[in-house]
Parts: C-alpha cells; sequence; structure tokens
C-alpha cells in the first residue's frame, strides 16, 4: 500500500500538504454586495469596493461566514469564536486594493480531520490544519491585445475559503483521495461546489520527500494552482521524483514555488525564496475582529445535513453493503439519495447495489452525465427490480427491459406489458412446447435417454426459443427432466 | 452682502428661517468672498454652480416649510472626502483628475440636511502633514498675520484648507478629518473650533483613508455652537462602514448650556514639559482658571505614557498608510506613468504621483511591517497604543474632561525652513495621544499670543462623551472673549 520510490541509494517516502481554495457558495461576494456568479461579461460585477476606488470600505458577509462554519463543523473542527481578517499586502493588476483581505494567525475554522477512503476498504484519517475566509483576485486577459493586458475584476473579492491540511499525506492516490473526499463534503455541505475545471475549487500541493524511516522533514516545493484531482497526482508524482533525483545527485531543493504543465507532464520554477513576497500581514484596521456566539453555531450545527462518513456507516449497517461499496455509493450525495431510494422501494439493497454502482453508472459514465440526469429513474429501477424479485420476469429479459427503459425512460411495467415479456409461470404452455419438441427430434431424445445427459442445455434452449424467452429456465429443465426420463 | 459671510451658522439658520434673506444670497456672498481671497489658496476646486443650484434648491424648501438643520449654510468640504461629480483629490497629484461617481456618508448628510457646498478644500497630501505644505496644489496661506513681522504664516494641517476658508469668511464652515491632530492643529492656529469625535462617530465611508484605525471626520467652525450643529448632522452609524459604531446621535447643541459646574477638569502633567512655550502655558493656566470660575473643579492626572504616544503614532500612522495608499498604482484611475512592464509603471506612477511626504511614510510603514521588523516596531507599537488609551481610562476614573493645549506653538511662517519632519511632528504631540485612544477632542480658540496670533486649548473627555466635551467648549469659549478675525470689507 505505501508509496514507495525506488532511488539509488534506497527507499523514499513522499510527504505531502494540500491548501485547497474552494469558492464559497453565496449570492454576494465577500466584502461587497456584488453578485458572484459565474460567467458574467467581463466587470459587470464589480461594486466600488471591489475595484479599490478610493475610501471604499469592505463589510463582511454573514452569509460566507455562515458557510466558514457550515464546513468548519463538516470537517469536524475547532470553531474559532473570534477570528481576526488581516490584510496581505503585495502589488499586482489583479488586485485593485493593493492587498488581500485575509485571516493570518486567527482563523475562523482550527484543526480537524478528513477521512480517506482507500480502495481497499481501509481508511486513514488527514489532518486539517485551518480553513480561512479570504477574497479571491480578478483575472488578467492576455490575449485581446499585442501589447496591452485587461483586467476582469468580476472574481475580485469572491469568498474563498483556504483549506490547509497538514503534511500527513504520503502518496499521490491519497492526495487525489483526499481532495475528492473534501469535494464531497463540500458538496454535501452545499458550501463549495468543487468545480475544478471552473476554478471554484484550486489545489496547491506542498511535496517533499525524505528517506524512509527518516523523521525529519525536508524543504518542500509548492505547486501551484493546479486545476484537477489528476493533475495533482502526477504533479507529485513527478515533483518527488524530482527531489529523489535532486538530493542523491547530491544537490539541494530549494524553497521555491512552482508550476505544474500538464502538457509536459512537468513542474518549473516560478519564484524563488529570495523572490518570495514579504507580505507584510497586519490585522486590517477597517474590520472588527469577527466574533459570534454559541448559538450562532449551534442554528448552524442543527442544519447539518448526514455527511459522507456517516452515510457511509449507515449504508454498511442499514443496507449490508461493503465498505468500499459504501464509500462508492456515497461519494456523491445525489448518487447516495438514489441508491437510497431505489434500496427502499425494491425491498433488496444488494440487488439495488448493483444495479446502481454496475448497470446504472455504466450507461452515466458512457452518456457523461449525473444521476440528476439519469434516463431512469430511481422509481423506475426499483420497480425493474421488484419484478426480478418476484420472478415476474428473467434476468435475461430484466438487461433487455432495462436497455429499453435507458433509451425511452419508460416504466418497466409498461414495457413488459406492451412487448409481452412476462415470464410464463403456466407449466401447460411449457408442456405443450416440450411435447412439441421432443417429437420434432426423436434422435435428441434418444441420445439423452442413452446417456447423454449433455443435451439437456440443448432443449432448454429451445424451449426457450420457442417461448420467446418468457419460460423460466429452471422450469423448463424440471420439465423436461421429467418428461425426457422414461 | 459681505455682512453676510460674518454671520455663525446658528445665526444664518435663523435668519434664513425668517427669510431675512435668501440662501442664493448668502451662497453669492460667500462665492465672492472666495473670488476675493483667492490667494489663501484655501480650495483645490470650487463649484460656485453647484453651490448656486443647491442654495435655489435650499430656497424653495425654506419656503416650503421643508428646511433641513443645515439648510442653506455654505460649507468647505476636505478634498479627502468623495464627492460626486467632483474631482477628488486628497491634495496628490496621483488623484488629479479623478472624479468620484459617489458622495462620502458624511457629505452626503450635510447635503441631505441641505447645506450648500462651496468647493473642495485644500490639505496636506494625503493629510499627512501639519502646515499644509505637502499639497501638490500648493500650500494654503493662513489669513492671519503676526503683528511684528511680515510673513505668510501657515494654517497648520492637514486640515488647513478648512480652517483658512473658515477663519477668513470664506465658508460658514468646513469638514475636517483628524487622524493623529489634523482638525485640532490646524483650528487652533486659525482661531476655530475644531471638533474630532470619537472614532466610529463619523463614518468613514467615501473618505480616502489615511490611517483607517485613526481616521475620523469633523467640523470645523467659528463658534462651538456652529460646530454641535454640524456634528449633529455629520455623525450617525453607517452599515458600510465596520467601524462606524450603531450608536444613537445626542442632541449636541442642548449640552452648550449645561456649563461646567460639578464637573471635574484633569490636567495631565505629562502635558507640561520642561521648555513649554511660555505663552502656551499661560493661557492654559488661564484657561484652568475660566473653569474653575465657571464651578468645575480641578484635578491633576498623569498620563504616563504620553512621552511614547508620538513615536506610537508614527509606527501605527504610516503603517496603515502604507497599506492603504498601495491601491493608487495607476491601473485603475489617477495618474499613470506607463513603463516597461507592470512593476516598472507602478514604479514609475507613485514615484510621481506621491510627494516627498507621502514616499516618507510608504517607506516608513513598509519597513515597520515588514518581516523581522513586525513584532519589535508594528506589533510593540499596538501594545503601547492599548496602554495610551488605558492611561486615559484611568484618567477618566477621576476627571469628567481633560484640558491641555491644542499645539506647542502658534502658527509659524510659510517659509520657515522645515527641513526636519521629526520637527514637524512635534505639532501633533498633545492632539496624538487622544487619536490613538479614540476619545473626542476639541480645540478652541483661546487667546493670543503676544505677536497676535491665536493659540487655541485643546478639551478632551470620554469617548462617546462629545456632550461633556461641549459643555467645557461653550465655557471656555465664553470666557475667552475670542478675538476674531475681522470680516475683510
Amino acid at each position: 500500500m505505501s508509496y514507495i520510490i525506488k532511488g539509488e541509494t534506497g527507499d523514499w517516502e513522499v510527504v505531502i500538504g494540500l491548501e485547497v481554495h474552494a469558492q464559497v457558495i453565496s449570492k454576494a461576494k465577500l466584502f461587497s454586495g456584488a453578485s458572484a456568479d459565474f460567467g458574467a461579461a467581463p466587470n459587470a460585477q464589480v461594486s466600488l469596493v471591489d475595484a479599490g476606488m478610493p475610501g471604499m470600505l469592505p463589510v463582511i458577509n454573514a452569509h460566507c461566514v455562515a458557510q466558514a462554519v457550515r464546513t468548519g463543523l463538516g470537517l469536524k473542527a475547532k470553531i474559532n469564536h473570534r477570528s481576526v481578517f488581516a490584510r496581505k499586502n503585495y502589488f499586482y493588476a489583479d488586485m485593485p486594493q493593493g492587498y488581500q483581505i485575509s485571516q493570518y494567525d486567527q482563523p475562523i475554522v482550527g484543526e480537524g480531520t478528513i477521512i480517506l477512503d482507500m480502495p481497499d476498504g481501509s481508511t486513514r484519517a488527514i489532518g486539517v490544519e485551518r480553513l480561512h475566509l479570504e477574497q479571491d483576485a480578478g483575472k488578467l486577459i492576455h490575449d485581446r491585445h499585442p501589447r496591452e493586458s485587461f483586467v476582469d475584476l468580476n472574481r475580485s473579492g469572491v469568498a474563498l475559503m483556504e483549506i490547509v491540511s497538514k503534511p500527513d499525506l504520503r502518496s499521490p492516490e491519497e492526495a487525489g483521495q483526499y481532495l475528492r473526499k473534501l469535494r464531497s463534503i463540500l458538496r454535501y455541505l452545499g458550501t463549495c461546489d468543487g468545480n475544478m475545471e471552473e476554478g471554484s475549487m484550486r489545489c496547491d500541493a506542498n511535496v517533499s520527500v525524505r528517506p524512509v524511516g527518516a523523521t525529519e522533514l525536508r524543504t518542500r516545493c509548492e505547486i501551484k494552482n493546479v486545476n484537477s484531482v489528476r493533475f495533482v497526482m502526477q504533479a507529485i508524482e513527478h515533483e518527488a521524483a524530482r527531489h529523489v533525483d535532486v538530493w542523491e545527485s547530491g544537490g539541494k531543493i530549494d524553497q521555491e514555488t512552482r508550476l505544474y504543465d500538464s502538457n509536459k507532464n512537468e513542474t518549473r520554477s516560478m519564484r524563488s525564496k529570495e523572490m518570495a513576497h514579504d507580505y507584510r500581514y497586519f490585522p486590517d484596521p477597517d474590520l472588527q475582529p469577527l466574533e459570534f456566539d454559541d448559538a450562532f453555531v449551534a442554528k448552524i450545527k442543527a442544519d447539518l445535513p448526514e455527511l459522507p462518513d456517516d452515510k457511509k456507516a449507515r449504508f454498511a449497517s442499514e443496507f449490508g453493503l461493503s465498505a468500499y461499496d459504501a464509500g462508492v455509493m456515497v461519494a456523491e450525495q445525489a448518487n447516495a439519495d438514489y441508491f437510497e431510494k431505489v434500496a427502499k422501494i425494491s425491498g433488496d439493497a444488494k440487488l439495488a447495489n448493483n444495479w446502481v454502482a454496475n448497470n446504472l453508472f455504466a450507461v452515466l459514465n458512457a452518456k457523461g452525465v449525473g444521476v440528476a440526469e439519469s434516463p431512469i429513474s430511481a422509481d423506475q429501477l426499483a420497480k425493474l427490480l421488484v419484478l426480478i424479485k418476484d420472478d415476474a420476469i428473467s434476468g435475461r429479459q430484466a438487461k433487455d427491459v432495462f436497455e429499453i427503459m435507458v433509451a425511452t425512460s419508460q416504466d418497466p411495467d409498461k414495457i413488459v406489458e406492451e412487448r409481452g415479456m412476462k415470464q410464463i409461470t403456466d407449466t401447460g404452455a411449457i408442456d405443450a412446447a416440450i411435447d412439441q419438441i421432443m417429437a420434432a427430434n426423436a434422435d435428441k431424445v434418444e441420445q439423452y435417454r442413452a446417456g447423454k445427459v449433455q443435451v439437456m442445455s440443448w432443449f432448454v434452449g429451445q424451449v426457450m426459443k420457442a417461448t420467446q424467452g418468457q419460460a423460466k429456465p429452471a422450469v423448463c429443465q424440471e420439465l423436461l427432466k421429467k418428461k425426457l426420463t422414461p | 452682502m459681505t455682512s453676510l459671510t460674518s454671520l455663525t451658522i446658528a445665526e444664518a439658520r435663523d435668519k434664513l428661517a425668517t427669510k431675512e434673506f435668501t440662501a442664493l444670497e448668502l451662497t453669492e456672498a460667500h462665492l465672492a468672498a472666495m473670488e476675493r481671497a483667492k490667494d489663501l489658496n484655501a480650495f483645490i476646486v470650487t463649484t460656485p454652480e453647484i453651490a448656486r443650484d443647491r442654495a435655489r434648491a435650499s430656497d424653495v424648501r425654506i419656503q416650503s416649510g421643508k428646511a433641513g438643520a443645515l439648510e442653506g449654510i455654505p460649507l468647505g468640504i476636505k478634498d479627502l472626502f468623495c464627492t460626486e461629480g467632483v474631482q477628488t483629490t486628497a491634495a496628490s497629484h496621483i488623484l488629479e483628475g479623478f472624479v468620484p461617481q459617489y458622495e462620502s456618508t458624511v457629505s452626503q448628510k450635510l447635503r441631505d440636511a441641505g447645506s450648500v457646498m462651496l468647493g473642495k478644500l485644500n490639505l496636506d497630501e494625503f493629510a499627512m502633514g501639519s502646515s499644509n505644505q505637502t499639497s501638490y496644489f500648493g500650500p494654503v496661506k493662513s489669513p492671519w498675520k503676526a503683528n511684528n513681522r511680515n510673513v505668510t504664516l501657515v494654517p497648520g494641517g492637514s486640515s488647513g484648507g478648512s480652517a483658512a476658508a473658515v477663519s477668513g469668511y470664506l465658508a460658514m464652515g468646513a469638514t475636517g478629518t483628524d487622524t493623529g491632530g489634523s482638525i485640532r492643529q490646524p483650528a487652533a492656529f486659525c482661531g476655530i473650533v475644531g471638533v474630532k469625535p470619537t472614532y466610529g462617530r463619523c463614518s468613514r465611508w467615501g473618505v480616502v483613508a489615511f490611517a483607517s484605525s485613526l481616521d475620523q471626520a469633523g467640523p470645523m467652525t467659528r463658534t462651538v455652537r456652529d460646530s454641535a450643529i454640524m456634528l449633529k448632522v455629520m455623525c450617525g452609524h453607517d452599515p458600510k462602514d465596520s467601524t462606524s459604531a450603531p450608536m444613537a446621535v445626542p442632541d449636541f447643541e442642548a449640552a452648550l448650556n449645561k456649563g461646567v459646574k460639578g464637573l471635574r477638569i484633569g490636567i495631565p502633567k505629562e502635558y507640561r514639559p520642561d521648555g513649554l512655550n511660555a505663552e502656551v502655558a499661560a493661557l492654559w493656566d488661564k484657561g484652568m482658571q475660566w473653569l474653575k470660575d465657571a464651578g468645575a473643579t480641578l484635578v491633576d492626572i498623569s498620563l504616563p505614557h504620553t512621552k511614547s504616544a508620538l513615536p506610537t503614532y508614527y509606527i501605527v500612522a504610516p503603517a496603515e498608510a502604507s497599506s492603504n495608499l498601495a491601491r493608487y498604482d495607476g491601473v485603475r484611475y489617477g495618474l499613470r506613468v506607463p513603463g516597461k512592464s507592470l512593476d516598472d509603471m507602478y514604479g514609475k506612477t507613485r514615484a510621481a504621483g506621491f510627494g516627498a511626504e507621502v514616499r516618507r511614510r510608504i517607506l516608513i510603514g513598509t519597513y515597520v511591517l515588514s518581516a523581522g521588523y513586525y513584532d519589535a516596531y508594528y506589533l510593540k507599537a499596538q501594545k503601547v497604543r492599548a496602554l495610551i488609551a488605558k492611561d486615559f481610562t484611568d484618567a477618566f476614573e477621576k476627571c469628567d474632561a481633560i484640558l491641555t493645549p491644542t499645539a506647542p506653538s502658534a502658527a509659524f511662517g510659510l517659509d520657515d525652513k522645515q527641513d526636519d519632519p521629526v520637527a514637524m511632528y512635534l505639532n501633533d504631540v498633545f492632539t496624538v495621544p487622544a487619536s490613538l485612544a479614540g476619545i473626542p477632542g476639541a480645540s478652541v480658540p483661546a487667546g493670543l499670543n503676544s505677536e497676535g496670533l491665536p493659540l487655541g486649548l485643546q478639551v478632551l473627555a470620554k469617548r462617546w462623551d462629545e456632550e461633556t466635551l461641549f459643555s467645557v467648549c461653550q465655557v471656555l469659549e465664553d470666557a475667552a472673549k475670542f478675538p476674531y478675525l475681522k470680516v475683510p470689507a
């Protein structure tokens, strides 16, 4: 399980900490009333505050505070009833105030935990160091003019939660799992949509390596703004290998900020430590310390949904799913809800798990859609499972019905009814078919009676064919046995 | 018409109500006075057309019985307040030509109360200075003259344009802002009343920020009553400013008649250092006697951290300023000097846009916030600031208000060499402690020195107790019988 880099001088392990910037789901920005929606025309959503106009002042958006607390509770983290906004000072054209309002030594959320569900069904607890609120910057547009860049401030001032892990991750795989799990929790909570492609969730990875068995941390590099789980994993893998190469060739890793190039699958230096900004953090004198009472937290707590870990445990105990199956099923809340509905209506959780996890997910993946856009509703799938359970249709028929449901979104009852696919339970009809087949194939009957019992399967096939698959194979076999045995 | 400019706000308010003259006549009188006194350089921009429009609108409201608290009163607005559609510069080249699309909360309140804006008043660049000599638009001259030498005097700063305009009868009142003494010191230099209310009393929204934790707007007028009238309009909770307090606004004018009988007036020993100007010390003694005569008790108090106030201020204020002024980068508004790269543009724009004093304070502020120096300077300064605030809290256990001189000297000459910035900073030695503590303070013109130049007395009160502040100021004003400048013919 453990991830070891085989070097020339020995085995190395990788030490990873992740900083995730998660955009808070909120109508308005962190310190202004401007809309935080994605996709508007450039500079259509910019208030005087967001543009850093003279004399403008920030006012905290209470909803964003509640969202941060909600996220902290979801991460089982310490909620700080008093936190302080600080200014992070540096110049850049996408940052109109000349500083970013963030939180420094007194964040709104302290230490918490994220449980990783590993593919082998095991779990691993990863520490969360802190979560703090901060403003996003604007965006520079470089491709509209040969010499000048344009500034779009729509994103300027949008609320972000920076969620910092402890350096507890030990493999690219774990880093990937951490991101998936964090995203899952954020989506359950409704505090971030977790969309890495649109940039509403971004990840910086701090990577270092050390010989297996060593306890001290070596110099780390920070890989900035990687925009997919897969790229984060690739970037870490590449960066860790680079560190091992450097150390083993007698070199030294310099603390620096690096960029990951997914086309070349390499990282390259962006800023050395010497070039690092001195951010001159100090408490923002435009804002009072952020304070709230127990009642504020209690109200948010009372409103928390069942989170993935709890749901996973319940799916295991209530529905008898394996840890792995339950973990897969709860990763997306919509999937979990869908499964739970199918399981409850059909009354058969294992069958529900098989059909949802295998058949349905295969179809959805092929279509590239989520369960919300599924052509088959949970009610419909449950009805299909009921037909299977009641022996009303055969397994083969069920698969056919499922295909038709995918294509037409019709009810399984209606499909079975219209196509006359009901399994024949009337033995009289099967008897008649058997008699007809035996009469027409006296040689096969002889062979069977001479001891060549393998022809039985041929007879079953013939009966199934004659009944257009509506006969139940077990019943056919039973009746055939009786008739063939002299 | 000239005599109209000699009226106080209170008098004009009453006479407008009884229709002795119109708001337009009152405004025209002031516009004419401004025209005659152009050489004072009190205004960066005059807005006669806006003034006339608003005065006419005031006359309509007066006619229909809908007069506001400052209906038809011509005021000057310090050019640190953003004014909708009117250039706002903070007296800096970097903001030259900047026309806000918004009105600061304080100037909006004054507008809503019916006052008439005459123009934007000159100041030290970004309110950094004590003599109004750092303005990009040139220094303001005090309307006062020494009786024994023919020199042009500074009006004080940073609200030097405000002080000169009000004392010279160009405006009935003006807005000022006070970060370390920028209302009180120029008020003292120009022989007018200046009130810095409790931090959080007036909204800072729309006021170009110098040092956010210290900046407070306040009125500058010729009488205590006029300041009470103006402040009532200017202050009040503003949800757009997180540091503005949700406090009810008292009727300051009603507090003017309360007197000081039974009040305990603290006299801090630390404000009488060796070498204190003898005339300033003598006036202070006189002020004590006036209050005693009016029934107050004098109490010796100690504000032990007073000597640390100035160095503390010159860490905290530049630190905040270095960050507050980062937005003037040439990207979105104001001056832009093109460069070969973004950094080059920043450097060239800010080098050309900021004057020497502003650059000095940005450098100091950047230094004290830097990694490795933060604890030794900024953090230490914050701790000392808390001790200074505690000095006042402790002192106010023993007294209801404090009396001190406002400034260590009378106004100095415009051409007096000011090579040493620290010597200039010493002008604020008596005003800075109250700023750091966030308590209200006012300067009342109390007498003239041997050169015939005004000296002010400073009154300090507890947080949110501007009413006591006004009561004490009124008694001082009544006793001082200050010889105001004659209205220019």
